[in-house]
């Protein structure tokens, strides 16, 4: 059966990289229609992006790549797997903590959906990333809990996917 | 029929199917008020012929997927369904609330009464009354088969069906939930209708799909069961945010345009991926299973739900497109094919495979059956492109240069024919389905010898 033979080379469940695809394609989107966008208002893009705090998304980027690599780890050594899922978790404690502040900024700019199309969007992917890094932080901790290693291994792509997005969305929303 | 409590599913069958008719009836008369617009319009506006065609169908499409999980739940679970009266209790209530929200519609009775009289909102005016007959029988329902379920083997295509049946019935209490502020009140009014159609029916019409092609094709469980996961996580990933695409012009915030867009766009992947179950299915299976209609029936559905809810959902989702297409005939072609294809087939399979089961006896009928496909088939299909073409034209008009609803509307008139002509052609179909169904052929064996011509049942 294709399905099946197909699904057996993949690690971790099958389950969890139909969800990666589908969580791909939503963002991926969102990009793409971010970039068209800017096709038709450079300027307006260029001005709005003034007041983005890229520092602060470069030390979040750096936590979460990180946090990632601790996830990794947690498949390589399995007698310290459940101390390094914790410490990926906390870590994605850390990076949402720095996305609230970020996202305090925002506000006390006045800054709000209707702003501009690039707030909307911005609000709208880092929001729905975040709201992923909240998810993956319950996963890392649910699997830090089993430690059966098919459901680490399931539970760190997840994480690495919700990485993969931020590592789009830091440069094409903050530094381009 | 393995278990005696499958019998239940006959009563639900039969009321299903009357209803279906006056359904299909009651959409020739619309589809005739459309092009002879005077015609009842003292007696039965056109809104009240529309909603009865709206609503009957979607009483139908329910009591089907009931019908169909009282059979399908004995066979996935070994095990009696849990308490017959409490089943024929619910039907009870369902149908004599049905007739209660008729004869309230058609004569407006009781108007402005809390209780009995009718309330405003399209298509759940249902009084407060029946409202709380159909949680009743709701809960009585959810109480019947989760008793069965629990009771017995949990299988995939049992928990789904399950899950889906839950979400069902608990999405149908924001119609109890109307809000003052007309933006609200639009909001929780597609929780009801759209997270049906785009995410619990979907649950329900999976397993039922799969619980068939397990049965038709012979191709293992543990296949089948993986196809069924991964259109139920496309199904509610694309699904729920879908609902967005209902709120890009009541009044909701803007973002809702994109979230919109972006996520009912990718409404299409489960039904593509039901398509593909049902044909690589029929490729890998080995069994030659006799109900040959059923087969077909459940291949058209698959293919069908593809090509009217994906195709033609995906068709005016993006709200660029349907900030010009909004409420053109492009939502009645895409509103036609889509129910026709993933709801009225998916009903129509089970019926055919299930009939000659509960008859107890060998399928029959099969031409006549399969001829009925192909008239509902080809002249609901026949429908929608005539319907894409009167809403294309529609929107030029209408939206782009600016004329007058009327104006336009007269200037439809040659598709407004041609689909009261398809729709009569879908009427006959499904009045062949019925006949096919319910009327068994009299076999007529010839014996060895000439003298006697021994009638078979």
């Amino acid at each position: 059966m294709t399905s099946a033979t197909a699904a057996k080379g993949l690690p971790g469940e099958l389950m969890m990289w139909v969800l990666i695809f589908s969580e791909l394609a939503v963002f991926g989107a969102g990009l793409a229609i971010f970039l068209a966008l800017r096709i038709f208002d450079p300027d307006g893009f260029a001005h709005a992006q003034t007041a983005l705090l890229p520092a602060l998304a470069g030390v979040n980027t750096i936590v979460l790549i990180t946090s990632g690599y601790m996830a990794a780890l947690a498949m390589k050594f399995p007698d310290r797997a459940r101390r390094l899922l914790i410490g990926a978790a906390m870590l994605g404690v850390v990076f949402l903590i720095l996305k609230g502040m970020e996202f305090q900024h925002k506000v006390d700019l006045k800054i709000t959906f209707e702003t501009h199309d690039f707030f909307m969007f911005y609000y709208l992917l880092t929001g729905f990333h975040a709201a992923h890094v909240l998810a993956g932080i319950g996963i890392l901790l649910l699997v830090a809990k089993t430690r059966v290693a098919a459901h680490i291994q399931t539970g760190a792509a997840f994480w690495h996917m919700v990485d993969l997005v931020w590592i789009l969305l830091f440069p094409v929303i903050y530094l381009l | 029929m393995k278990y005696q409590t499958q019998k239940i599913a006959m009563a639900y069958f039969m009321v299903a199917m009357a209803l279906f008719a006056i359904q299909v009836l009651g959409g020739l008369l619309a589809g005739w008020i459309y092009v002879m617009p005077n015609t009842l319009s003292e007696l039965l506006p056109f809104n009240t012929v529309r909603m009865l065609h709206t609503n009957s169908l979607i009483v139908w499409l329910l009591l089907g997927f009931m019908g169909a999980t009282y059979f399908i739940l004995p066979e996935e679970t070994e095990q009696e369904i849990h308490s017959t009266t409490a089943a024929y209790a619910q039907l009870g209530i369902l149908v004599l609330g049905t007739l209660g929200v008729v004869v309230t519609y058609v004569f407006n009775l009781f108007e402005g009464h809390w209780l009995l009289g009718k309330e405003g909102r399209e298509f759940i005016e249902q009084p407060v009354w029946v409202k709380l007959g159909i949680v009743v029988a709701g809960l009585l329902f959810l109480y019947n088969v989760t008793m069965t379920g629990l009771k017995g083997k949990k299988t995939a295509i049992s928990n789904v069906l399950l899950l889906g049946l839950w979400g069902l019935v608990l999405l149908f209490l924001f119609a109890f939930y109307n809000p003052e502020n007309l933006a609200l009140d639009k909001q929780y009014w597609w929780y009801i209708v759209h997270l049906w159609v785009e995410g619990t029916w979907e649950l329900v019409m999976a397993s039922i799909l799969a619980f068939l092609m397990l049965k038709l094709t012979g191709v293992d469980r543990e296949i089948v069961e993986k196809w069924l996961y991964i259109i139920v996580a496309t199904a509610l990933f694309s699904g729920i945010l879908g609902t967005g695409h209902h709120y890009y012009w009541i009044g909701t915030p803007g973002y809702w345009q994109w979230i919109g867009s972006i996520f009912s766009s990718l409404e299409i992947v489960p039904f593509f991926a039901m398509m593909a179950f049902a044909f690589v299915m029929v490729w890998k299976g080995r069994r030659d299973h006799p109900n040959k209609a059923a087969l077909l029936w459940a291949l058209g559905c698959a293919t069908l739900a593809f090509f009217g809810a994906g195709v033609w959902g995906f068709l005016h989702t993006l709200h660029g497109v349907n900030y010009y297409t909004h409420g053109t005939q492009i939502t009645a072609a895409h509103g036609h094919l889509a129910f026709f294809g993933a709801y009225v087939s998916l009903n129509l399979a089970i019926f055919t495979y299930a009939f000659p089961i509960l008859f107890n006896r060998d399928p029959y009928n099969q031409v006549l059956n399969m001829a009925s496909f192909w008239m509902m088939a080809g002249g609901m299909t026949f429908m929608t492109f005539v319907l894409t073409f009167a809403g294309t034209v529609q929107t030029h008009l209408q939206r782009v240069q600016g004329d007058y609803f009327m104006d336009v509307q007269d200037q439809l008139a040659i598709f407004y024919w041609m689909r009261f002509g398809s729709g009569v052609i879908v009427v006959l179909g499904a009045l062949v389905f019925i006949y096919s169904i319910l009327v068994p052929r009299k076999e007529i064996i010839t014996p060895s010898d000439e003298d006697a011509t021994v009638v078979a049942e």
